[in-house]
């Protein structure tokens, strides 16, 4: 054993730069965050060691269940219209011969766009009062929207920009779960006489549940890390949640309580519940799409079983009325 | 005409209306970035690119030290593009190809630090890179990323099926050292899969915003990102300029993404396939 692994030395120092780099930039600063997080600290003098209490205030801090909220709020604005955009740009793609390469990168290049720069240009956009939007909704004859104060035109902004963003990230994945779909199957269903609706609903969608389950959960962990766009959009160090804190989100909140108030346990709290909550949507999104194949076998297996226990009542019904009769 | 084709038509409707969504905010980026902000105020607002575009540009730079900027983002995305290929796929060779005790427990040590978000130690990064010194210095940007999990999966499962074994068992007998075998044999079949990872990093280190902000302390050494923030919070009337600024640092990130869109594309969503 020890010769082996004398032996294997080159492959050992080939990997440990990875494991090195993750022990002091990952390992231990997520270690260390929980020590943080029971201190009180300012980053600069001694730590005042305050058990739970950071955690206790969090619970009870309405800042804190605000940035939760709006965070919902914006991820499901987001991802909602993105995916299901997403998955019928790629069902148009997969039948489209002609002009794919066009499509493709005209699809992705919001992707590779740094945030910034489109938080800027969609900030415009949507500017109270005279921005293209608004202008558009007046020529119409509608009215303004004041979409950077409202609560609710706040969210709008934000998601738009992040569904922007990765609409056509997500089609191009989908668009690969598709490419990996043999033509047999839609050559049996159009067999059967399926519809073009009935084949996208029972054989696409099903057979794309893995890589629809890959982007929920990306879409996900990414949709609980906004953070850019809106700290973007309010430029403004004092007032970083916007208007009324409509765009404050959960790594707004980080940010703001450790790097502007240098509240560093606090911030660590922060981190910690953030953690948590991307923990549990992801257990959420794979339950709700994933759902283990073993899980499906059982409850199959169980219908089963009581269809056989239901027969084999009601033959024994049967035997026993003839006894009777008998 | 048949259903079929007018399905068809349909269909590139659809996605050519798709596209003009997707291009539309570059267009009125460049129509904002080359007329005055006056112009893009008033009602009915300008549709068409106009002729202040260098004008605009030079405010730029009158305002913020941009190229300066734009080095250190370049040093920046270079250096970590270069240091995450070179560990990455070393990693990944010795992973894909060589059977080592722990090999399994190891590689699976790596996926597990997938789940962990970044922003979870932010707060305690922060804090090891003071005490390390390195707050404002480029090695605050640089080191931490020097290697990561994503890149090492990634190349693992490429490396798995591009590199036929015959050819290391021939450079072992040759007797070729590990380091070799990886540089002679490894690396000229992992060409394409480097490509694509060398893109994916390039592109996220020159847009990253939330890290650089926190680290780069020194307002005369900011990325180009902040640097793009700071011009729009300090001069927030001048539209006009802030968003010649935004076209200023989009554009060699396009030029970048252009040149190996097509191959880019389709690795991508082989990979996400694979995990």
């Amino acid at each position: 054993m020890q010769n082996r692994i004398r032996q294997a030395f080159p492959q050992y120092a080939a990997i440990s730069p990875f494991f090195i780099l993750f022990a002091i930039f990952g390992a231990f600063p997520v270690l260390f965050s929980i020590w943080i997080s029971f201190h009180s600290w300012d980053g600069i003098g001694p730590m005042k060691w305050v058990g739970l209490e950071q955690y206790s205030y969090l619970l009870g801090d309405p800042t804190f269940w605000k940035a939760i909220g709006n965070t919902m709020i914006i991820w499901v604005l987001s991802t909602v219209p993105m995916l299901l955009l997403a998955l019928v740009i790629a069902n148009a793609l997969h039948n489209a011969t002609r002009f794919r390469t066009f499509y493709r990168i005209a699809y992705f290049i919001p992707n590779v766009t740094s945030v910034v720069a489109v938080t800027l240009v969609f900030g415009s956009i949507f500017s109270n009062n005279f921005g293209l939007l608004n202008a558009f909704l007046q020529s119409i004859g509608l009215g303004k929207i004041e979409w950077l104060t409202q609560p609710w035109g706040i969210k709008i902004a934000i998601a738009t920009i992040v569904t922007w963003r990765w609409v056509g990230y997500n089609a191009i994945i989908y668009l690969a779960g598709l490419q990996a779909i043999s033509a047999d199957v839609y050559e049996a269903a159009k067999m059967d006489g399926a519809s073009p609706r009935q084949t996208f609903w029972r054989i696409t969608v099903p057979m794309l549940r893995p890589v629809i389950l890959f982007t929920a959960v990306t879409s996900t962990i990414g949709g609980l890390q906004i953070f850019t766009e809106s700290r973007v959009l309010f430029g403004d160090t004092s007032n970083i949640g916007g208007p009324g804190d409509a765009g404050m989100t959960i790594v707004s909140y980080l940010y703001q309580s450790a790097f502007i108030k240098n509240q560093f346990g606090y911030g660590a709290a922060i981190g910690w519940a953030l953690f948590i909550v991307i923990v549990l949507f992801s257990i959420i999104n794979w339950r709700l799409i994933g759902g283990s194949d073993d899980e499906r076998l059982t409850s199959r297996a169980k219908r089963r079983a009581e269809r056989k226990i239901a027969v084999q009542k009601a033959a024994d019904v049967q035997e026993k009325e003839l006894a009777d009769v008998r | 005409m048949s259903v079929e084709r007018l399905r068809t038509l349909v269909g590139h409707v659809v996605l050519m209306l798709g596209v003009a969504v997707s291009l539309f905010p570059f267009y009125w980026m460049v129509v904002m970035a080359s007329n005055t902000t006056p112009d893009i105020f008033s009602y009915p607002p300008k549709l068409l690119i106009g002729s202040h575009l260098f004008e605009n540009m030079g405010k730029v730079l009158d305002n913020v030290d941009f190229f300066g900027s734009m080095l250190l983002t370049l040093i920046t995305a270079v250096s970590v593009t270069v240091l995450v290929l070179f560990f990455d796929s070393l990693a990944a060779f010795a992973f894909a190809k060589y059977q080592f005790p722990g090999q399994k427990v190891l590689f699976g040590l790596l996926l597990a630090t997938f789940m962990i978000p970044a922003q979870l130690s932010l707060v305690p990064q922060f804090v090891t890179l003071a005490e390390f010194g390195w707050i404002g210095s480029l090695k605050a940007l640089i080191i931490p990323g020097a290697a990561n999990a994503f890149g090492i999966f990634w190349m693992r499962q490429y490396a798995a099926g591009a590199i036929p074994d015959e050819l290391i068992s021939a450079a072992k007998v040759d007797g070729a050292s590990f380091f070799r075998q990886y540089l002679s044999v490894g690396l000229p079949v992992l060409r394409p899969g480097l490509a694509f990872l060398g893109i994916f990093t390039f592109i996220n280190v020159w847009n990253d915003y939330l890290w650089p902000l926190i680290v780069m302390t020194d307002p005369n050494r900011l990325t180009l990102q902040v640097a793009l923030d700071q011009l729009n919070g300090l001069y927030n009337t001048d539209y006009s300029m802030v968003m010649a600024g935004a076209l200023m640092s989009v554009i060699p990130l396009i030029g970048v993404f252009l040149i190996g869109a097509r191959s880019f594309i389709a690795d991508l969503a082989a990979g996400a396939m694979k995990s």
